[in-house]
Parts: C-alpha cells; sequence; structure tokens
C-alpha cells in the first residue's frame, strides 16, 4: 500500500501544531499538536484519529481557513517551488486555491440563488474557461454523482445533507487540483454512491492528483489510502490564559 | 428731465470699470466676468446691464440703434433710446442697421450681417445657463472652470426622451471657444449661428445678475448638440410645406413673428426685424421698377 | 497580478488634533475620541493593497471608520495623512498629490462608487437613464444613440426593466435604487469599485439578489472592489481577504474565511460569536 511512485512530495507537514486562543472566556484550546506527515502525486494519505485528535484542524490549517500555530507546511507549487503554507502571502494563498489546491469540507457556501450547476462549474469559470463548456463538466460530474437532473438547475441552498454533500464533492473533483484535501467526503452517502466516489478517487490518483482526506469508516481507509497517519488527541489541558502586557 | 452734467450718465470710475471688464470678458471668450453693476433710474430688468455697457462705450460723433425684439418702437427700446440721447449728446441715433456703430438690442440679433467695425450689445436676464441644474454658485463657477456641462447635457438627453428632440426655443446653451458655455440671452435659436465667427463684437451684460461676457469676433459658437441630434433652427413652413413669408415685404428668409390680426382674427406673419422688413420692401420695389424699365425699353428696342 | 491600489497610513481626524490623539484613542482604549482635545480620530495608520479582480472586504461596528477610507478614496474627503496610489494600465496616480479637478476627473471615469443612502449616489431629479448618461457625458460620448443603447444595457444587466428607465428614482423600491446606483457607477467601465454599505437596510431577497450581481459584474470584468460592510454574511460572501476594524484603527486583517473561522483577536472572536 505504500507504494511510492514519485519520491518528491507535493505537501509536507512539520511538526504542525494549531491551538485556539479565546480571549473573551480566558482559554486556550489545544487542537493538532505535533503533526507530521506527506502527500504525493497520485496518492491518497488518509488522517485516522479519534474525534477530537485535530484531523480537520489539519486540513484547515493546509487551506489556511485556520492560521497555524506552528510548524511548517511546505506545499510544491506547479513552478517547482516549495512554498510554507503557513507563512504565505495572503494573495499567494488565493491563487493557490483557485489553481491548486482543493477542499471538500462539509459545509456548503454558495450564491444564493446560483444553480447547482452553476456551483459545481464555478471553481472553472474562475479559472476562465468558457461557461457553457464548464457547465456541460459540471454537469458529467453531478450524473457521476448520481444527483438527479432535476436539481441541477436549483440552488442547493434547501437540499439535504447528502445531497449537498455530492454538490460539494462534485465542485471539488471537478476542478481536478494539484493537491485536493477531502473532509469525511461521503459521510452522509449510501453506499452505491460511495462506490462511485471512490472510482472518481482512483481515476484521480490516476491522473496524479495528490489527496489528503478523513474518512469516517476505516473501511474506506483500508481501501483507498495509500499512506496512513494516525492523530492522538493533545492532551486535555485548559489552562488559563495569563494576562498577555 | 434734465441730463446730469456728466457725458454718459455713469461716473468715470465706472465706466472703467466696466471698460476693462469688457476687455478680461473678451479675453476669455464665454466667461462670465462680475463687475459692480451700477442702479440705473430704470428698474431692473429693463436692460440696466446692456445700457450701462452702452453708455460705457458710446462716443461723441458715433451712431446708435436701439431695438426690443427687432423693433425700434416697442416701448423699451424707446425709452432707452431717449435716455442715452439725453445723457449723450452729441450721440447719433438711426433705425438703420447698417449706419449703426453701436446697436443694443433685447432678445434678437439684426438679421442683416454686420461688420467689423460695427458693436452688438445683447441683454440678458438670466446669464449662467448652468442655474437650472446647480443651485450654488460657487459649484458653478467650478464646473464652468472645469468645462464640466454634463448635467446640462442630460437635460437635453431627458429632452430628447420625452420629446424627440431637445426643446429649447430661446437662450440655447453654445459653447464659445471650445471652452465655456453661455446663455446666449432670449435670442431665438434662429440667431444663434450668428453668433458664430461674427465679424463684429457680442457683448453681453446683465444688470442685476452683475455679469459681462463676451464672444469675440471670428470665435467659435457651437450650440449643444448631439452627434446624432443636431441643433437647427425653427422652420417656417406651413402646413402645405410651403415656406411662410412675411406679409408685409413678402420675405421668406427672416425670422418671423407670429401674430393675430385683430381685424380677420387669422394669423399673420411679418419680420421680427423691422428694419430688415423696410430695407427688403424697399429692395424689393427697385427691383419691381429696374423690371418696369427693362420692359419699356424692350418695348422700345422691340 | 497587477496591483490596483496601494494605501499607506491613512488617517483621519475631524478637529485640530493634538500630539496626544493617537496614543490615547483605539481599541485598547475603547474610544476614538482624543480626551485631551476632543478630536475625533476617525482612522488611523490603514494600510492595504488591492489587486486586479480582487474584493477586499472592510468591516466593522458603527463608529469603525470603516467607511472614512472608502470616502477618502473616492475624494468625498481628504485625509489628515498618509498616501494612496492607484494604478491604472500603465499608468500611476499619487492620489492626494493631485489637484481637485484632477481627482474629480479620475473619479469620475475610472472609479465607481455605491453609497448607502441612494440619495448620496443618484441624482433624484433625473430619470434613471439619465443618471446613467450624466456619468457617460463626463466622458465626452456625445452621441445619443450610443448613450441610450449603453444605459439600457447597464440597466438590463443590473435586472432593472429597462421600460421603467425613463422614470425618476423616487419611483423605485430601494433595492432598484441601490441596482440604478450599481449601473451608474458601472457606466465607465471602471477598473475600481466602492460598495459602502450597498445592502443595507434592504429585503433580504434583493440583498441576495444584488451580492449575485456583484459577484457576476466581478468575474465578467475582473473589477477590483472594497466593500464595506458591518455584515459577516456580506464579508463571507463576497470578500476573498477582511480587514477588521474598530474605533479608527485596523485590529486584523488577513483571508476572509480564516477571519471568520479562526478569528485571532478579542473583538473579532466577539464579533464572530455575535453574528446570527
Amino acid at each position: 500500500m505504500n507504494k511510492i511512485e514519485n519520491e518528491v512530495p507535493i505537501l509536507r507537514v512539520e511538526n504542525y501544531s494549531k491551538h485556539f486562543e479565546l480571549h473573551e472566556q480566558h482559554k486556550l484550546i489545544p487542537s493538532s499538536e505535533n503533526v507530521n506527515l506527506e502527500v504525493y502525486p497520485g496518492q491518497l494519505t488518509a488522517l485516522i484519529g479519534p474525534t477530537g485528535a485535530g484531523k480537520s484542524t489539519v486540513l484547515k490549517g493546509i487551506y489556511r481557513s485556520y492560521l497555524p500555530s506552528s510548524g511548517r507546511l511546505l506545499f510544491r507549487t506547479k513552478d517547482n517551488v516549495e512554498v510554507d503554507l503557513a507563512q504565505a502571502d495572503e494573495h499567494l494563498i488565493l491563487e493557490l486555491r483557485k489553481n491548486e489546491i482543493g477542499f471538500v469540507t462539509q459545509f456548503l457556501h454558495a450564491l444564493p440563488r446560483q444553480s447547482t450547476e452553476d456551483v459545481v462549474a464555478q471553481p472553472l469559470v474562475q479559472r476562465g474557461m468558457d461557461k457553457m463548456q464548464a457547465r456541460d463538466l459540471a454537469r458529467e460530474m453531478l450524473s457521476d454523482m448520481n444527483l438527479p437532473e432535476a436539481l441541477w438547475g436549483i440552488s442547493p441552498a434547501t437540499f439535504s445533507g447528502g445531497e449537498k454533500q455530492r454538490v460539494n464533492l462534485a465542485r471539488g473533483l471537478v476542478s481536478r487540483p494539484r493537491l485536493l484535501l477531502l473532509d469525511e467526503p461521503t459521510a452522509s452517502l449510501d453506499p452505491h454512491t460511495t462506490e462511485k466516489i471512490i472510482t472518481l478517487i482512483e481515476k484521480l490518483k490516476e491522473d496524479g492528483i495528490a489527496m489528503l482526506a478523513i474518512f469516517h469508516h476505516p473501511e474506506l481507509v483500508k481501501r483507498m489510502a495509500d499512506i496512513v497517519v494516525q492523530l492522538t488527541s493533545p492532551i486535555a489541558t485548559e489552562k488559563l490564559l495569563k494576562e498577555i502586557a | 428731465m434734465s441730463a446730469s452734467n456728466h457725458f454718459g450718465f455713469l461716473d468715470e470710475y465706472a465706466k472703467k470699470e466696466i471698460r476693462r471688464t469688457v476687455l478680461k470678458a473678451v479675453a476669455i471668450p464665454g466667461y462670465q466676468v462680475p463687475y459692480s453693476s451700477r442702479e440705473m433710474p430704470m428698474g431692473r430688468g429693463f436692460g440696466t446691464g446692456g445700457l450701462q455697457l452702452t453708455l460705457s462705450l458710446l462716443g461723441k460723433g458715433e451712431t446708435l440703434k436701439v431695438i426690443d425684439q427687432g423693433s425700434d418702437d416697442s416701448v423699451n427700446a424707446v425709452n432707452l433710446r431717449s435716455f442715452i440721447e439725453t445723457t449723450c449728446p452729441g450721440v447719433n441715433t438711426t433705425t438703420r442697421t447698417d449706419e449703426a456703430d453701436v446697436i443694443q438690442s433685447r432678445h434678437r440679433v439684426p438679421e442683416i450681417n454686420l461688420r467689423e467695425d460695427q458693436l452688438i450689445i445683447l441683454q440678458v436676464p438670466y446669464p449662467d445657463p448652468l442655474v437650472i441644474v446647480e443651485a450654488s454658485e460657487n459649484k458653478r463657477k467650478i464646473l464652468h472652470g472645469e468645462a464640466d456641462y454634463s448635467r446640462l447635457l442630460v437635460k437635453l438627453y431627458e429632452d430628447i426622451v420625452k420629446f424627440d428632440e431637445i426643446t429649447i426655443s430661446h437662450r440655447y446653451p453654445t459653447r464659445i471657444n471650445d471652452h465655456y458655455v453661455i446663455d446666449p440671452s432670449p435670442i431665438p435659436r434662429w440667431d444663434v449661428p450668428k453668433l458664430h465667427n461674427s465679424p463684429a463684437l457680442i457683448l453681453l451684460g446683465a444688470g442685476r445678475e452683475k455679469k459681462i461676457y463676451a464672444v469675440p469676433p471670428y470665435t467659435k459658437a457651437e450650440p449643444l448638440e448631439f452627434e446624432d441630434v443636431p441643433f437647427r433652427v425653427e422652420d417656417f413652413t406651413d402646413e402645405n410645406g410651403q415656406r411662410r413669408n412675411c406679409q408685409q415685404c413678402g420675405c421668406t428668409t427672416s425670422y418671423l413673428d407670429e401674430f393675430v390680426d385683430s381685424n380677420t382674427g387669422k394669423k399673420v406673419y411679418q419680420c421680427s426685424d423691422a428694419d430688415w422688413c423696410s430695407e427688403y420692401m424697399v429692395s424689393q420695389s427697385e427691383i419691381n421698377e429696374i423690371d418696369t424699365i427693362s420692359d419699356n425699353a424692350e418695348v422700345v428696342n422691340g | 497580478m497587477d496591483k490596483v491600489l496601494e494605501v499607506k497610513q491613512l488617517s483621519k481626524i475631524y478637529g485640530n488634533g493634538c500630539p496626544s490623539c493617537f496614543k490615547l484613542t483605539g481599541p485598547e482604549h475603547n474610544t476614538n475620541i482624543c480626551p485631551q482635545c476632543g478630536s475625533v480620530i476617525a482612522m488611523h495608520n490603514v494600510s492595504f493593497d488591492l489587486y486586479k479582480g480582487e474584493i477586499l472586504g472592510i468591516m466593522g461596528e458603527s463608529g469603525s471608520g470603516k467607511s472614512t477610507a472608502v470616502k477618502c478614496l473616492y475624494f468625498d474627503q481628504p485625509p489628515s495623512s498618509g498616501n494612496a496610489v492607484f494604478y491604472d494600465e500603465d499608468k500611476k496616480f499619487d492620489l492626494f498629490e493631485m489637484n481637485a479637478a484632477q481627482q474629480r476627473q479620475l473619479a469620475s471615469k475610472r472609479f465607481g462608487m455605491v453609497y448607502q443612502n441612494p440619495h448620496l449616489g443618484l441624482n433624484f431629479d433625473i430619470s434613471a437613464g439619465g443618471n446613467i448618461a450624466e456619468r457617460l457625458l463626463m466622458s465626452e460620448v456625445l452621441n445619443y444613440s450610443d448613450i441610450r443603447a449603453r444605459a439600457t444595457n447597464l440597466l438590463t444587466r443590473t435586472e432593472v426593466l429597462s421600460e421603467r428607465m425613463d422614470e425618476l428614482p423616487k419611483n423605485f423600491s430601494g433595492g432598484m435604487q441601490q441596482r440604478v446606483q450599481i449601473a451608474k457607477a458601472l457606466a465607465t467601465n471602471p477598473p475600481l469599485l466602492f460598495l459602502d454599505e450597498v445592502t443595507t437596510g434592504l429585503d433580504l431577497s434583493v440583498q441576495a439578489a444584488i451580492l449575485d450581481l456583484i459577484l457576476e459584474i466581478q468575474q465578467e470584468q475582473g473589477t477590483a472592489m472594497i466593500v464595506v460592510t458591518h455584515d459577516l454574511g456580506v464579508i463571507r460572501l463576497l470578500a476573498g481577504r477582511t480587514l477588521v476594524m474598530k474605533y479608527g484603527r485596523v485590529i486584523e486583517s488577513g483571508l476572509t474565511d480564516q477571519i471568520l473561522e479562526d478569528p485571532q483577536h478579542a473583538y473579532t472572536q466577539r464579533l464572530v460569536a455575535s453574528a446570527l
């Protein structure tokens, strides 16, 4: 399972730690502690561990939705330059998010009136693809996700959890980023659709796309992960914050 | 009425200030120059601005014509002329445009082309065309300075939207020398083209508003328009497409006044410019005489 | 990535000011009024960059100074100190070194501004189409049919019925007035657009439609925008990066999703926690 085809990782996480400082409550909440991992092109690295071990926090730190407290997140861009995502300039992060790093989360933030197919097509349109072409690709992906065609033209705002998840996945997968972050991508899906997703993910791997994923089911980890990283919960200490001058 | 002892009624300081204002106005075509307009022995709105210009610029031995809407005989013209004759002894007056050195006029420019040695003074009620779009004088000054007439042009746009054409009839905003847009006084559209490249100097005086401005000789004067909705003058064609003529002299090329004949109750048309009308009649009868003589000559020769 | 705007240390004081003004005001002192001289420090040391096609959010509560920066950049008010450079194609404009006439020229051709109060951005004495025509006439478009076509085009784009283009703005609903403002702001295809609380006070559905429109425009034209708001939802939807302001100072800045999900400053945390 650990066949390393490329020796150069697309992502190297070194001693990543993240804690939250809640000023009002004077609390310091640890989340991830000293995480080390690698992700290679064409391979899937899975994060496992109990709830509270900080798995989502790792993904969010890489995507910069969270500010890492310490450690380095070294990403190799398509220009073969290694950047530390923790320190990188905000504009660079925005560029990478647009072109190279994708994130399939559990939440869907869509424009109020956008149709599902446009939500999915958006990352492509943002890169400059013609709208019609982008929509066609989006539709293909949505049908792969088993999302009924009747839903494609309406806004996903009122969809069920499982339907929203499929829209999210479709959007993440259609843009084919070099690094894809997946936070429990199949959590609300039925076994049939889950199989489809697995097939799609395998296809992405064949195309050289690197993935870092959290799966809720150990079975999926076994089937898809090339590398498995185990996280443990940080020591549950809640210290009172000292007066910061 | 006894004349004041001083030629031209105004004291020399007043005249000097007005002359300096005129120089500045000519140097900055279309720019409204403020001046200290004096109280005159007639109410504002009766041509005190034009009058002060005339009194400052007219000299002994020169000839003056005063008209109001083209007529030498209207009350306004008669009073002004009488005042000037009394206060400027040695000045001649005439009704013939081509004999005048200075023409003071309310609401019309004479039909006949003026010459370089003539001066026309127009009476202005409100000098600033921007007053309809901006109430603050300070802001208007800035707009004029930056030649920002967009709000005025929007008014023209709205006219076209509502009426398919620009409906301004008198006081048509006109751009002088590619910068300042002026209100040319309540002259009809017909007269606006005469401001452009005029051999005569055109001065405009507003007494109540205390401004003097000028369209210097041979200067561009372009009425505001759109590329595809050009400026046009009044058209005097009747329902049959025939150009109306003056009932008095028969002219078909002059600006016509329309009024109702008190006897017949019908609409009749007559040259607005009285001097033009009488000159035209004279020239027509001369042509008729020549025709008669040549006819007779034919009879003699034939 | 092309830079469109570079703002450095912009400050705005209302009042005479004194040497202690900056020391005694700000979020740590919970005030923007100098206790020594009574001047209001509306904004101090605001700096940021804006790139082509980017939307920057400026977020804060009332009195935070969030609108002040935009008011200065649009030349509604001069700043007390600081400078700003606007990059337009191959030209560079030092905004506060220009004279008033140059500023007006630049603002009318290259900036767009949409105010919270439509009375500030629209002329209520002329029709909706006329408002747009005015902007075009300032850039010397003098062909009536062209003006008409462009106005129709813009109003259609902002979903104002073109049959209503000759009506006065006072006959329109608030949402429609905002759309006309947006259409007017876009008339000259400006590379930089300022939006000051443009959806505040509007019904939710109207708000959604207008936010939608703004994003479409950004996508189509690559317009750089600064969006000022107190609404977290608007910021999340529109802005890639955000500045959080309090008592005239920028207390936090960063990627929008990071600020909303992992706020660092105590005040930002409180703000985010308070969102309904």
